[in-house]
């Protein structure tokens, strides 16, 4: 190999790489709320909800499920404003990764809820507890905590899929490395560096999920 | 003005989608050789080389494929070989399958009982015999839903190759839609070819699960 790597031409731009990766901890963060927001309704009205509600709560997760993400944000960014709804580039993102998380996390705190032996809502009900308190403390804090490992691998997961935002251009961690390549071309340089951070914040958020998880469910 | 008519949009990419299944084939066939030459190094208890496999699964699965995609693109090119986008995005998706399989393998053969190893090795079977004729062949059974299920994401996967210019069903779906200026159709269809693509196949793997745990 004839060429030298050339990382000291990367420093110029720490500030462009820096923000994208901030940006990129941002997007994720709000859109795993979010996420798992929609995926606790997507799952209850799926378990508890009326048929129809069931069936729309399927239709989706498996739409969502089958298709790429890239198709999905393409969709909404570029598919939507045709149908009258317009979005910047920030949003749609957000608004992707929330609607593709919520598929996904449907799926999985589902089968947390099914987990739930049913003698426990009985004990539930007969103790006069509502059906909101029911859901809250009984099912819904058990279904938690056995799919709580599973939740997170989605969660890095869909970190690691939110690099695809740079192509409808939200300035993240890729686009920011996108942006430093088109200027110095260094291509092979910017996007190790970029990978081995992405690499990083994945060994991160799994540590820290996994020490937020024992102080959550520490009581048993 | 050439005009797109209905047919010609769908037809167009039809014409594409035939490169996604071909990138997909190829990328799970390669990825699954790969990711067994993997699997045997993975467990086969020598710290080196589960050592090399551990770091090459955390790295496909701890970076995007996105970053690989170009890692590819570009590192390859430094060696003064001209990379084109179809050798980058084959390259690439073979290596980020290889790691995922290798992964789900790995826990089919670690839930094979401790006592078919010693038994097979007190027989005195090599390393590879005992994969062969003791090992895999149990773990094979456990194997193929999960599988199929990852073949979904193989075929997910092969989408971001539009990015670095290889002209599959999602870059035609671009090419389609800046010609034709009808996002909003242009990719409903693209979506719609993509779910008819991957749903049998979740399919697939949802039944064959349902099998296994009745076998059991």
């Amino acid at each position: 190999m004839t060429y030298k790597l050339q990382f000291a031409e990367l420093l110029p731009y720490w500030d462009v790489l820096l923000q994208g990766l901030i940006f990129t901890i941002i997007l994720t963060l709000v859109s795993t709320a979010a996420g798992i927001a929609v995926g606790t309704a997507g799952a209850s009205l799926r378990t508890f909800g009326p048929k129809w509600a069931g069936a729309i709560v399927t239709t989706y997760v498996e739409l969502i499920r089958n298709t790429p993400f890239i198709v999905q944000l393409f969709f909404i960014f570029f598919g939507l404003p045709a149908a009258g709804v317009m979005l910047s580039e920030t949003t749609a993102a957000f608004l992707a990764m929330t609607i593709n998380l919520g598929a996904y996390s449907t799926e999985i705190i589902r089968a947390g809820i099914q987990a739930v032996p049913k003698g426990h809502v009985d004990a539930g009900v007969s103790l006069a507890m509502t059906k909101w308190e029911v859901l809250r403390h009984i099912i819904l804090n058990q279904a938690f905590r056995k799919i709580y490992p599973a939740l997170s691998s989605q969660i890095i997961i869909v970190m690691l899929g939110s690099a695809v935002v740079s192509q409808i251009s939200a300035q993240d961690l890729t686009y920011a490395a996108n942006f430093v390549a088109s200027r110095n071309f260094r291509n092979f340089e910017v996007y190790l560096l970029a990978a081995l951070a992405y690499l990083l914040l994945a060994m991160l958020t799994r540590s820290l999920l996994r020490g937020l998880g024992r102080v959550i469910f520490k009581a048993k | 003005m050439l005009q797109f008519s209905f047919w010609d949009i769908l037809s167009n990419l039809l014409i594409a989608t035939q490169w996604t299944i071909v990138l997909s084939l190829i990328a799970f066939v390669c990825g699954g050789v790969v990711g067994l030459i993997l699997l045997f190094m993975r467990v086969s208890g020598v710290t080196p080389l589960e050592w090399f496999t551990k770091g090459y699964i955390e790295f496909f699965q701890g970076t995007p494929l996105l970053m690989q995609l170009f890692l590819f693109f570009f590192g390859i090119a430094l060696f003064g070989v001209e990379v084109s986008p179809w050798m980058a995005a084959t390259l690439a998706l073979t290596f980020w399958t290889s790691a995922f399989l290798t992964e789900i393998w790995r826990g089919c053969v670690d839930s094979i009982p401790k006592g078919q190893w010693e038994a097979s090795s007190s027989l005195a079977l090599t390393y590879i015999e005992q994969m062969r004729y003791v090992i895999l062949p149990q773990a094979s059974r456990i194997a193929v839903a999960p599988t199929v299920g990852f073949s979904v994401q193989v075929v997910k996967g092969t989408a971001l190759a539009s990015i670095i210019g290889f002209v599959e069903l999602t870059k035609a779906g671009t090419m389609l839609n800046n010609a034709t200026f009808r996002p909003f159709l242009v990719y409903s269809l693209v979506a719609l070819i993509y779910f008819c693509l991957c749903y049998p196949l979740s399919w697939g793997a949802k039944k064959l699960e349902g099998r296994l745990n009745v076998a059991r």
